[in-house]
């Protein structure tokens, strides 16, 4: 437990000791930005909400997220201190839970600094502060998913490249089967099918917390989901170590 | 005390290690000897838990490093080849990471840091970020990083490697004075190292051991042991005048000058006494004459050329076994 702080501790520092916590946040930020007050018409629709701040986060995340999990373990691999790591007396999984959490608080410290956007609706109306607070939590869980995704693709491979690509592939996946175009294509198919489809994806789950609706089974759903892959990411780690 | 037996390591097809069994004592100073791919590396990464073994047991003071890994790791430093590092970490964070996660905290962890950053000589280098050091300065990071816990293993993958001879120097001494009750494991192809730092030599080559002894036993079995080295001021007949002799079996004039020879004696015969009688009676021109205790770079090259010629001979017969049966 101690060694997975120490573990978190060095992974979150270097973030912010490199430009990459800075770059990610000014363009998350940014971006967020962007996707609220222009494509989202966040005046025009001249409601106290912020749901055109939150829809777009699963798309935001889609290649934002992926971008700070691919160094994960690739970048060990690249540079040869995974040998230095895994010689250490740490447990695989205080290094797997250690770096995961590093990475999903730093997403976790992007996302609060969008409480700007909070104040804003705030001063402008009078939204309903619980549906936003559970939004927030949603947003971060899904994050968190992003990253767990992240964490394995990384741990396959030492090009963070090719880390990169396959988490937004699979990603996409796990985004796209909740989309009213992927699930009219399975029109044919018996409702189980097409309902067991839609509980896989992240916006099934994610849709119905920032609308307010906090079930433990939505909740559930992300960290069942966080800890399979990282699950996942500890045994491709062992297996890609024995070779 | 380490205790290595049967290990074998396979990647795919391609065998690194081979049925390797070894045993090493506190107090001990191993040297690995071998070619590049004789598989020194791979048997330290097994040692050190980082790959696990096809087959065959490692045993570090009784913990099987398979059973129980975080025992075995905490009693080993282990210096990796190119000794990496965070690169974006400075100096002392990262020796500060390191000794929290071997277990210390408050003033023992800072008297460790302390005393690891003046041992290496990195006072200088402590608030640089580690990507910006040199390379000889990287090494010693990772040298630093693994005697912080003083621990009772030391394994370490080429130390010397990209080093001037200074610190070459400093870094054999620090290992010296590290071995008085420790195990270590020393991997490296220069050889004058192991003379240097080494109280016993394994040759490895194709995942063998070839050859295990003191380093003064390896170089008893080259060819040159016993002979006499022999440094002439003016040119002189030097085969005429020992053409007699039946006990030289060949006269070898060195690289590095043309009139220095180095006489090889028929095994089991002693030269010096008898040339050096000879040249005194005969007022050879000598400047310089000494006898040759024997070197480990011949003794090297001779073992893991062979071995490889074996293999080679061995692969031909395996293919072409009718062939020869013809022939």
């Amino acid at each position: 437990m101690n060694n997975m702080y120490f573990i978190f501790k060095r992974e979150l520092a270097s973030y912010f000791t490199t430009p990459l916590a800075y770059v990610f946040i000014v363009i998350f930020l940014v971006m967020s930005g962007i996707f609220t007050f222009d494509m989202g018409s966040f005046y025009e629709r001249g409601q106290a909400d912020l749901s055109p701040f939150f829809g777009f986060h699963p798309w935001l995340y889609l290649f934002m997220i992926p971008a700070i999990a691919m160094g994960l373990w690739a970048d060990e691999r690249k540079t040869g201190t995974i040998e230095l790591l895994m010689t250490l007396p740490v447990k695989l999984s205080d290094m797997v839970l250690g770096k995961f959490s590093a990475a999903w608080v730093l997403c976790g410290v992007a996302l609060c600094l969008t409480v700007p956007i909070w104040f804003t609706v705030n001063y402008l109306g009078d939204p309903d502060n619980g549906v936003i607070f559970a939004a927030y939590l949603g947003s971060w869980l899904m994050a968190g998913g992003f990253l767990a995704i992240g964490s394995c693709m990384s741990a396959m491979t030492r090009n963070s490249i090719i880390a990169f690509i396959l988490t937004v592939a699979i990603c996409f996946v796990f985004v796209a089967c909740g989309t009213e175009i992927v699930l009219n294509a399975f029109a044919w198919a018996p409702q189980f099918v097409v309902d067991a489809i839609a509980g896989l994806s992240f916006l099934t789950h994610y849709d119905s917390i920032s609308k307010g609706v906090l079930d433990v089974r939505d909740i559930l759903f992300f960290i069942v989901f966080i800890a399979s892959w990282l699950f996942a990411s500890a045994i491709v780690i062992e297996i890609k170590k024995a070779n | 005390m380490i205790e290595i037996s049967h290990l074998t390591k396979k990647f795919d097809s391609f065998t690194a290690v081979d049925d390797l069994s070894f045993t090493v004592k506190e107090g001990e100073v191993l040297g690995f000897l071998g070619p590049n791919g004789a598989g020194k590396s791979t048997t330290m990464k097994v040692i050190t838990g980082f790959l696990s073994p096809t087959s065959g047991q490692v045993t570090v003071d009784g913990h099987n490093i398979a059973e129980n890994p975080i025992a075995v790791k905490s009693l080993i430093g282990y210096l990796p080849e190119g000794a990496p590092s965070y690169p974006d970490m400075t100096t002392l964070d990262f020796l500060n990471f390191i000794a929290e996660i071997r277990g210390y905290s408050g003033e023992e962890k800072q008297r460790r840091i302390d005393k690891v950053i003046d041992d290496v000589e990195l006072r200088s280098v402590c608030h640089k970020t580690i990507d910006t050091l040199s390379k000889g300065f990287k090494r010693r990071v990772g040298l630093a990083q693994a005697i912080l816990h003083d621990p009772k293993v030391l394994i370490l993958d080429e130390p010397t490697d990209g080093l001037d001879p200074n610190q070459k120097h400093h870094v054999r001494n620090l290992i010296r004075n590290l071995a008085k009750d420790k195990i270590v494991i020393i991997s490296t192809h220069i050889l004058e190292e192991v003379s240097a730092v080494c109280s016993r030599a394994i040759i490895i080559a194709g995942g063998r051991i070839l050859a295990d002894g003191t380093p003064k036993e390896l170089e008893s079995r080259s060819n040159y042991h016993g002979a006499v080295s022999i440094t002439l001021s003016e040119d002189f007949d030097l085969r005429a005048a020992l053409a007699q002799d039946a006990d030289v079996r060949e006269i070898e004039q060195a690289d590095d000058s043309a009139r220095r020879y180095l006489l090889l004696p028929v095994p089991g015969k002693q030269l010096f006494a008898k040339v050096s009688e000879k040249s005194q009676n005969g007022h050879w021109p000598v400047t310089e004459f000494h006898l040759v205790e024997g070197l480990l770079e011949d003794y090297f090259r001779h073992v893991t050329q062979d071995s490889a010629l074996v293999s080679v001979e061995q692969h031909k017969a395996d293919t072409s076994s009718t062939t020869v049966q013809q022939g």
